[in-house]
């Protein structure tokens, strides 16, 4: 049972991953009809906005401090974070400590701005041409963006850790008398994704915008005869997607250390759930993720390998292959969006 | 000339000159000059240009023909590769089972994978068979390589040893992979001059392989099984609603393009007796994809031609480095020379996938017939020029 329970944890955290990218391309594909091949790059600019605010907030300048020495009995240079200097060593160090939640904050007008700029400045014009040019388009964009990034940051994972205080292990089964003890950053990140994904669910429901938004998404020209703008809100939209994007690139630093293809890595499998999940299905999506997730985590145990080696390595593929076959439109596609 | 027309029996002749004489034209710079590193005129890029020359022509056949983007070509480059080799270690170095076996292998997973994924068109289809080639990478990596059923020998690659069984290597042969009994290492070097040229065995075995599939893709190209690909391409459900099932069409082309990486697969070996799993990763499928579409698809030597550009830059365009540029840009005064290099630094050496990159996005957005498209709007631009010299440059052509 405490093994159990364990998969299934392993398997929120990274089908809560899966499922926020997977609810970004479906957005997009669903508001704008475009396959966005650099949503995986999206993400990956997101961990690295992460980096980059840690970076900044430990900039420091250097010090001589005469009573210390170092082995040849020099006076020992000593560095002190600008933020240290100005908050103090205690509020200062918190900030430092912190800077993952932190880059949060900026992650998200950085995102949406992205988004808006790749909106405006490229998928614009290949919302007119056949889907394999967006793939292509878009599958560029994803190569460029990563080289840039690895240009500035190298080629190698950048360690980020967590808060102290989100680092260590918890033992989640206590409350139920059991004893599973879990890290606790990746409980964060589920709850963190789950909220992001509610937040996403009731614009989308109670909003006036997000009203608009759905029925653009049903029928795109009705609403522009009625005399609404409605590209300008699939640009705010998109700029949405890429900030969900970037927000799971940002919580999941300290899970993963962020490097220049983990984008790619993770767009593959995100497209493979946003299949499974059903093009253009918001719940198919989110659901696909988590499923997936799961399933992956149970395909890992040690008596799932054993018994059918490398199912681990193929078991969303395989579900892919199968859901594709047998239910084209996916778990909760809708009737008669991209069923062929 | 066989069967060809006019025109095709032009391009396919082209096509032969510079195939032959390719150890020539890539080396235009003496060896001891400057720009010498520019040259390509070596037997590991040459190999390289024609495999992936055959790669390019068979995703050709099925993305250019029928619009079926297929994001998991690498896997049967990866599939002819590992047959080759095993050939390599049952029967012996003679490359010919090996080629043989690597088209029969990758046309059998290619009629597999072509089977299921086919059921699905558009993005579907990408998706399907991108789903199939990661598996492929993942179980060739990982689970074949166990122990007690070794297939793939995981990150090491497969490869020959010396207690494999080889039923078939006598004393007199090479110890390498050839052609009853010529290596495909022979290289004949020939000083003209202050230039060297390597006339490679194993470069010309390819060559001839590829002039064989480059004939054989015309063929296709103008056949009336092609006629049915293209229409495939333009109008499926039209074509379906006359009654006529355009899934075998689809699935022979899937076939025939996998059997082309195969082939190639086979052939990579052939000229280096290693296989690993990072050929059969998605990252190679996109690969070709860029090739083909960089060069043109749908077009006859523009696949050729993509593939030929991207190995080019990957291998000479990363050589490039900062004191190169330092040597070019010496003309200029030393702050100007300093900035030239720190624009261009990011684009060159490792960064050069960053200008493929942009090149390739480039090319999407405004040349989606690739280089060749590209070569036939200069040309046409000169042609009017010279036609009606008081002809405004740059006017528009009517509408086709």
């Amino acid at each position: 049972m405490d093994a159990l329970l364990l998969q299934i944890l392993n398997g929120l955290d990274k089908g809560s991953a899966y499922a926020l990218i997977a609810l970004g391309l479906t957005l997009i594909f669903g508001t704008l009809g475009v396959v966005n091949f650099a949503h995986g790059a999206l993400f990956m600019i997101g961990a690295f906005v992460a980096v980059t605010v840690q970076r900044v907030l430990s900039l420091s300048y250097e010090t001589v401090d005469p009573s210390q020495k170092d082995f040849l009995g020099n006076p020992l240079k000593v560095k002190t974070p600008y933020v240290e200097s100005w908050f103090g060593p205690e509020t200062g160090g918190m900030i430092i400590d912190w800077s993952v939640p932190i880059a949060i904050v900026f992650a998200i007008p950085i995102m949406v701005s992205v988004g808006f700029i790749m909106e405006r400045g490229l998928i614009k014009y290949f919302y007119k041409r056949p889907h394999a040019d967006q793939i292509l388009v878009t599958f560029g964009l994803a190569i460029v963006l990563q080289e840039v990034v690895k240009y500035f940051y190298g080629a190698n994972p950048i360690q980020t850790p967590a808060p102290d205080a989100l680092n260590g292990v918890a033992n989640v089964g206590a409350a139920f008398g059991m004893d599973i003890v879990y890290p606790v950053w990746r409980i964060v990140y589920f709850f963190f994704s789950v909220t992001i994904i509610a937040a996403i669910f009731s614009f989308l429901r109670f909003t006036t915008f997000g009203m608009v938004v759905r029925a653009g998404m049903a029928d795109r020209e009705t609403v522009g005869l009625l005399g609404i703008n409605i590209d300008r809100r699939f640009t705010i939209m998109f700029g949405v997607a890429a900030a969900v994007a970037g927000l799971a690139g940002v919580m999941y630093t300290p899970i993963n250390p962020p490097n220049y293809h983990m984008g790619m890595d993770f767009l593959v499998l995100s497209f493979v759930v946003v299949v499974v999940g059903g093009m253009g299905s918001l719940p198919g999506a989110v659901l696909a993720g988590f499923l997936l997730g799961i399933l992956e985590s149970f395909a890992s145990t040690t008596w799932a390998t054993t018994t059918l080696p490398g199912i681990n390595q193929i078991i969303i593929y395989l579900v892919a292959i199968v859901v594709l076959l047998t239910r084209p439109r996916g778990l909760m596609g809708l009737k008669g969006v991209m069923e062929d | 000339m066989f069967g060809l027309d006019k025109r095709d029996t032009g391009v396919l002749i082209i096509v032969t000159l510079l195939a032959l004489f390719a150890p020539i034209i890539l080396n235009p710079f003496p060896t001891d000059s400057a720009m010498a590193q520019f040259n390509a005129g070596y037997p590991d890029l040459m190999q390289k240009f024609v495999i992936f020359g055959i790669f390019a022509i068979g995703f050709n056949i099925l993305f250019g023909l029928t619009g079926y983007l297929s994001f998991g070509h690498a896997a049967f480059l990866g599939i002819g590769s590992y047959s080759c080799v095993w050939m390599f270690k049952l029967l012996g170095y003679n490359v010919i089972p090996g080629i043989v076996l690597s088209i029969l292998i990758s046309g059998l997973f290619a009629l597999l994978i072509g089977f299921v994924s086919l059921r699905r068109s558009g993005i579907y289809f990408s998706i399907l068979t991108l789903a199939f080639a990661q598996m492929c990478f993942a179980l060739a990596y990982s689970v074949l390589s166990n122990p007690r059923f070794n297939l793939t020998n995981g990150e090491t690659g497969l490869q020959v040893y010396a207690n494999d069984p080889q039923w078939f290597h006598r004393d007199g042969l090479p110890d390498l992979p050839h052609l009853f009994g010529l290596s495909m290492r022979a290289t004949q070097k020939i000083q003209v001059g202050a230039w060297e040229f390597q006339l490679n065995a194993g470069y010309y075995m390819c060559a001839i392989v590829m002039l064989i599939c480059f004939y054989l893709a015309i063929r296709i190209f103008r056949s009336p099984f092609g006629m049915m690909l293209r229409a495939v391409k333009s109008n499926q459900q039209r074509m379906n609603y006359t009654g006529l099932n355009s899934r075998p069409y689809t699935l022979a082309a899937f076939v025939i393009s996998g059997m082309y990486a195969g082939l190639a697969g086979g052939l990579l070996s052939a000229v280096d007796p290693l296989a690993g799993a990072e050929r059969m990763q998605w990252t190679a499928s996109g690969e070709v994809v860029l090739m083909t579409i960089l060069g043109g698809a749908g077009t006859l030597i523009g696949p050729v031609l993509g593939a030929g550009f991207i190995k080019y830059f990957e291998n000479i365009f990363s050589k490039i480095n900062d004191n190169v540029l330092h040597s070019w840009f010496a003309f200029l005064p030393d702050g100007l020379e300093d900035f030239m290099v720190f624009i261009i630094h990011p684009f060159i050496g490792k960064g050069w996938h960053l200008t493929l990159g942009i090149l390739f996005m480039l090319v999407v957005i405004y040349l989606p017939g690739g280089l060749v498209e590209g070569g036939q709007r200069v040309l046409g631009w000169f042609r009017k020029r010279s036609a009606k010299p008081d002809a405004k440059a740059g006017k528009t052509e009517p509408a086709e």
